[in-house]
C-alpha cells in the first residue's frame, strides 16, 4: 500500500493516483474471489454475472424481434415464442435490471463515496451474491428443462392449474434472487446510516446515496411480499391450497394485488438507481453544482414512499371496483411529480454550465430524453379511459421499455463508463464509447418508437403473429433492435479492451467532487487508510485539472468545507 | 478473509468498524430491517388469511374445529416463556454471566424443541385424520371432532334423512340444497340424535365442504412457514450456544445474542397472532 505508481505527481504533493498492490490484484487464487468479503470483488464479480443474464435476455429479445419481422410465424410454434418472450421478461427483470445498478455498481462505489472500508455487513454481501447465484442456477434449470410460458408476471389460475412448463423452479428462482435483493438493500441502508464518515450530514449525501437510500427502504419493504406471494403459489402448484384458484373459492385476482404490491416498487427499485447514476454524472460533467440538491434527494425517498401506493393501476380492467380504480388513478399522477422534479433540476444544472460530452454524460442525456418519454407516455396508461384502450397492447411494451431499456439500461451504461476507470483503473477509448452510444440511441428509438404507434392502432402484446397492417411497424423495430445491438456489442468491445490495452486511469478522470475519487484508481484493498473528510459533494470548485496526471487533482486550499 | 477483519486484541470487532459500538449499534438497525421485512414477509399470509375469511366465514368455524385448543394454548405459553429466557440470556450477556448465560440460551432451546415436538403431535394427529393440505385432502370420518353438535351455527345444511341419499353425486344434493335448509331445524336435532355432524355428511353445503381444504391450506402454510422460522431460531441459538461456552461473549461484545434474542421475540410475536387466528374461532 506504500509503493506509489507516478513518483513524479507524488513528489510535487499530489495524491496517489495508482498503486501497485489494489484491490484486483492483492491476492490471487480462486477462492481469493470466490470466498471475498472485500466490496469492490463483490460487484466485480456482480458485474460478470449480470453482463451474462443481460446477453442471455437479449438474445431472447433478438428471437422474438427476428419471430416478428414478417407476419405468420417464421422459425417458431406459437407455444415456442410464448416461452422466448417469458424467458426475455423474467431473465431481463430479475437477473439483469433489478440487481444491475445496486448490486454491480452500487456495491463498488457505494462504500467508496461514503469513505468507509466496506458495506456494513460484508459475509451477508456475499450471500447475497451467492443467493444471486442460486437464483441464476434456477433459471438455467428452468430453461433446460420445460421452460416457463406464463408472462414473467406468473398469473394465476394459469401459471399454477394450466401450464405445463417449470414454474415452480422459476419461482423458487425469483423467490431467492428476491432475497438477494433484500440483503442488498438491507446492507446498503445500514452503511448508509452507520458508516458515514466526518461531516457527512445527511445534506452532504451525495445524491448516488439517496438513490441507493430510497432503493434499500423498496427492497426491504416490498420484496418479501413477493417471497410469500410466490411461496403460495409454488404451495398452490404443487398441493393445490386453493388460496388463488377460483374453483375451490379462492381469488385469481388476489395473486395479481400481492404481485403488484412487489412489482410496482419494483419499477421503482429499478428506475431510482439509474435517477441516481444520473445525478452525480449530469453535476460532473456539467461542471456546476447540482441545481436542486434537496429537491433531487427528497424525491428520492417520495418516490419510494409513494411507490407503495398505486400498484392498482396494473388492475384497471380485472375487476377492480370503480373507487379503487379512482383513487390508484390519482395517486399514478401523483408519482409524475418528484420524477418531473429530478429531470427540471438536472435540465437547470445543465443550464449555463460547462457541459462536456464524455461517453458517460451522452448516456446521461439520452437517459433524459428517453426517461421524458417513457415517463409521459405512463400518464395515458395512468388514465382510466385511455388505459382501457391502451391496455395490453404494444403501447404498454413500449412504454415500459422506454423506462427499462432507455432509462436504467442507459444510466446502468453511464454508471459503468463512469465508474470503469475507478472499477479496473482503465481509461476506454472516448472516441469508441461515443459512437457506441449514438448508435445504441438510435438503434433504441428505432426499435421502440414504432411500438406507441402500432399499440395505439391496435395490435396487442404477447402476441406470435399479427395482421399485415402491422409489418412496416415490426420491420422497423427488428432493424432497431439489430442496431441497438450492434451499439452494445462496440460497447462491450471499448471496455474488454480497454483492460488490456486501456491508459492508466488517474484517481480523478472526470473531476467529479465526491469522495470515491480521492483514493487511487483502482482503489487499494482496504479503501482509505483514514475516512477522508468530507465536504459538500458538488463542489467542483474543489478539483482543478492536471496535465501532468491527465485528471483532475484537488486544488490546495480549498479542502475545508464550504457553505453553500 | 479472517486476517484483515479483526482488531487484533478485539478479535470479533471488524476491521470496518471504529469500535464495540458502532458494530453494535449497526447489528442493531440491521436486525430490526429484518425484522421488518420478515413481519411483510408474513403480512402476505395474514392478507391472503383475512380475505378468505371475509369471503367464506363458514370455512373458517367449521374447519377450525379439528384444530386443538389445548395443545395451541400449551405451545404460546411454551413461546412466551422461551421469550423470557431469551430476554434473560441478553441480560446475563451484558453482566458477563456466563453460566446463566448458558443456562438461559439452552432453556430457550429446549423450550423451542418443545414446540417443536407439540407441533409435530398436532400436524401427525392431522396427517393421521387426513386433513393433509391441497389436493391430499382426504378426511376420514370424525375428523372434524365429535363435539360438533349444532348444525345450524355452523352454516351447513343437513337433509332430514341422510341415508337416503347417501352415494348420490354432488349435484343432485345442490339440487335438494333449498329444500332442505327448510329442514335445518329438524336436521339439528337429527344432529344431536347421532351425537355429531359428520364432515363427509353428503348433505353438507357441497360448496362449503370443497372449501373446507383452503382453510387447511392456509393453516399449514401459516403454521409451517412459522415453524421454519422456529427451527432457524433452534440453529441460531445452537450456534450461539457454543459460542457462549466457549466464552465469546462479553459486557462490550454480546450483539449477536441480542439480535437472536429480537428475532426470537419475533417469531414468538407471530405466533400469538397465529394463536387465536386460527384456534380460537369462536
Amino acid at each position: 500500500m506504500t509503493q506509489v505508481d507516478i513518483a513524479p505527481s507524488q513528489v510535487q504533493g499530489r495524491p496517489v493516483q495508482h498503486l501497485e498492490k489494489n484491490y484486483i490484484n492483492h491476492s490471487s487464487g480462486i477462492s481469493s474471489w470466490l470466498l471475498t468479503l472485500d466490496h469492490k470483488r463483490i460487484g466485480l464479480m456482480y458485474l460478470v454475472g449480470i453482463s451474462v443474464s443481460f446477453f442471455l435476455g437479449g438474445l431472447f429479445a433478438l428471437g422474438i424481434r427476428l419471430e416478428l419481422f414478417a407476419p405468420g410465424m417464421q422459425f417458431m410454434d406459437a407455444a415456442t415464442y410464448n416461452k422466448v418472450f417469458t424467458l426475455h421478461g423474467a431473465v431481463m427483470v430479475f437477473l439483469f435490471i433489478i440487481p444491475g445498478i445496486p448490486a454491480a455498481l452500487g456495491n463498488v462505489v457505494l462504500p467508496l463515496m461514503l469513505g468507509a472500508k466496506d458495506v456494513a455487513f460484508p459475509r451477508l454481501n456475499l450471500s447475497s451474491f451467492y443467493l444471486w447465484i442460486a437464483g441464476a442456477t434456477f433459471f438455467l434449470y428452468t430453461l433446460f428443462s420445460k421452460q416457463l410460458d406464463t408472462g414473467w408476471t406468473f398469473y394465476t389460475p394459469y401459471s399454477s392449474s394450466y401450464s405445463d412448463t417449470s414454474v415452480i423452479s422459476a419461482t423458487f428462482g425469483v423467490f431467492l434472487l428476491g432475497f438477494s435483493s433484500i440483503f442488498t438493500g438491507l446492507n446498503f441502508l445500514v452503511t448508509i446510516h452507520k458508516m458515514r464518515p466526518p461531516g457527512m450530514t445527511w445534506h452532504k449525501l451525495p445524491l448516488f446515496l439517496w438513490g441507493m437510500y430510497g432503493t434499500a427502504i423498496m427492497q426491504l419493504l416490498a420484496t418479501p411480499v413477493l417471497g410469500i406471494t410466490l411461496l403460495l403459489l409454488v404451495m398452490e402448484t404443487t398441493l393445490g391450497i386453493g388460496i388463488f384458484d377460483p374453483k375451490k373459492g379462492g381469488d385469481p385476482v388476489l395473486y395479481q394485488h400481492f404481485f403488484w404490491f412487489y412489482s410496482h416498487p419494483a419499477v421503482y427499485i429499478m428506475i431510482l438507481p439509474a435517477m441516481a447514476v444520473v445525478s452525480e454524472i449530469i453535476a460532473t460533467f456539467s461542471r456546476k453544482h447540482i441545481f436542486g440538491y434537496k429537491m433531487i434527494a427528497y424525491s428520492s425517498v417520495s418516490i419510494a414512499l409513494l411507490s407503495f401506493l398505486v400498484w392498482g393501476h396494473h388492475m384497471f380492467v380485472s375487476s377492480e371496483s370503480t373507487l379503487a380504480t379512482l383513487i390508484f388513478s390519482a395517486i399514478t399522477f401523483t408519482i409524475a411529480i418528484p420524477s418531473a422534479i429530478k429531470v427540471f433540476n438536472w435540465l437547470a444544472t445543465l443550464y449555463k454550465g460547462s457541459v462536456s460530452l464524455g461517453t458517460p454524460m451522452l448516456y446521461a442525456l439520452e437517459f433524459i430524453w428517453l426517461f421524458t418519454i417513457g415517463g409521459l407516455t405512463g400518464l395515458f396508461l395512468g388514465v382510466l379511459s385511455t388505459d382501457v384502450m391502451l391496455h395490453d397492447t404494444y403501447f404498454v411494451v413500449a412504454h415500459f421499455h422506454y423506462v427499462m431499456v432507455g432509462g436504467t439500461l442507459f444510466a446502468f451504461f453511464a454508471g459503468l463508463h463512469y465508474w470503469w476507470p475507478k472499477m479496473t483503473g482503465k481509461m476506454y477509448s472516448e472516441t469508441t464509447g461515443r459512437i457506441a452510444s449514438v448508435i445504441a440511441f438510435v438503434g433504441f428509438n428505432l426499435a421502440f418508437f414504432p411500438q406507441f404507434i402500432m399499440g395505439s392502432r391496435g395490435m396487442p402484446r404477447r402476441y406470435a403473429d399479427y395482421k399485415p397492417d402491422f409489418e412496416l411497424y415490426h420491420q422497423l423495430s427488428t432493424v432497431g433492435t439489430l442496431v441497438l445491438g450492434v451499439g452494445i456489442a462496440l460497447l462491450t468491445y471499448n471496455l474488454i479492451r480497454s483492460i488490456f490495452s486501456g491508459k492508466k486511469a488517474p484517481a480523478n478522470p472526470w473531476g467529479s467532487a465526491t469522495i470515491e475519487w480521492e483514493c487511487p484508481s483502482p482503489p487499494p484493498h482496504h479503501n482509505f487508510d483514514h475516512p477522508p473528510l468530507a465536504t459538500d459533494p458538488y463542489d467542483m470548485e474543489r478539483v482543478e485539472w492536471d496535465e501532468e496526471v491527465q485528471g483532475f487533482v484537488p486544488v490546495v486550499g480549498r479542502r475545508a468545507p464550504v457553505a453553500h | 478473509m479472517s486476517d484483515d477483519h479483526g482488531h487484533g486484541d478485539k478479535p470479533f470487532l471488524a476491521h470496518h468498524f471504529e469500535d464495540e459500538d458502532h458494530q453494535f449499534d449497526s447489528g442493531k438497525l440491521g436486525i430490526w430491517a429484518f425484522l421488518v421485512t420478515e413481519v411483510l414477509f408474513f403480512s402476505g399470509l395474514f392478507c391472503a388469511y383475512a380475505i378468505y375469511r371475509a369471503m367464506h366465514p363458514e370455512v373458517f368455524t367449521y374447519a377450525a374445529r379439528s384444530l386443538d385448543t389445548m395443545l395451541g394454548a400449551i405451545n404460546t405459553g411454551v413461546l412466551i416463556f422461551s421469550s423470557l429466557t431469551a430476554a434473560w440470556a441478553v441480560r446475563n450477556a451484558q453482566l458477563g454471566q456466563k453460566k446463566m448465560l448458558v443456562a438461559n440460551l439452552a432453556i430457550t432451546i429446549l423450550c423451542a424443541f418443545g414446540f417443536m415436538g407439540i407441533k409435530y403431535k398436532e400436524y401427525s394427529h392431522k396427517f393421521h385424520l387426513g386433513l393433509y393440505p391441497g389436493n391430499n385432502y382426504a378426511p376420514v370420518e370424525g375428523a372434524f371432532g365429535d363435539h360438533v353438535t349444532k348444525a345450524e351455527e355452523v352454516g351447513f345444511r343437513l337433509e332430514q334423512e341422510s341415508d337416503e341419499i347417501e352415494g348420490e353425486h354432488a349435484s343432485a344434493e345442490l339440487a335438494d340444497m333449498n329444500e332442505s335448509s327448510e329442514h335445518a331445524g329438524a336436521a339439528n336435532e337429527e344432529a344431536h340424535g347421532h351425537g355429531a355432524v359428520k364432515w363427509d355428511d353428503p348433505n353438507m353445503d357441497p360448496e362449503t365442504k370443497s372449501q373446507l381444504k383452503v382453510f387447511f391450506g392456509i393453516y399449514y402454510c401459516m403454521t409451517g412457514l412459522h415453524g421454519i422460522h422456529v427451527v432457524i431460531g433452534i440453529l441460531l441459538l445452537m450456534w450461539l450456544l457454543t459460542r457462549a461456552i466457549r466464552g465469546h461473549f462479553t459486557p462490550t461484545y454480546y450483539g449477536p445474542i441480542d439480535y437472536a434474542a429480537l428475532y426470537w421475540h419475533l417469531v414468538d410475536l407471530i405466533w400469538i397472532y397465529l394463536f387465536p387466528l386460527l384456534y380460537l374461532i369462536n
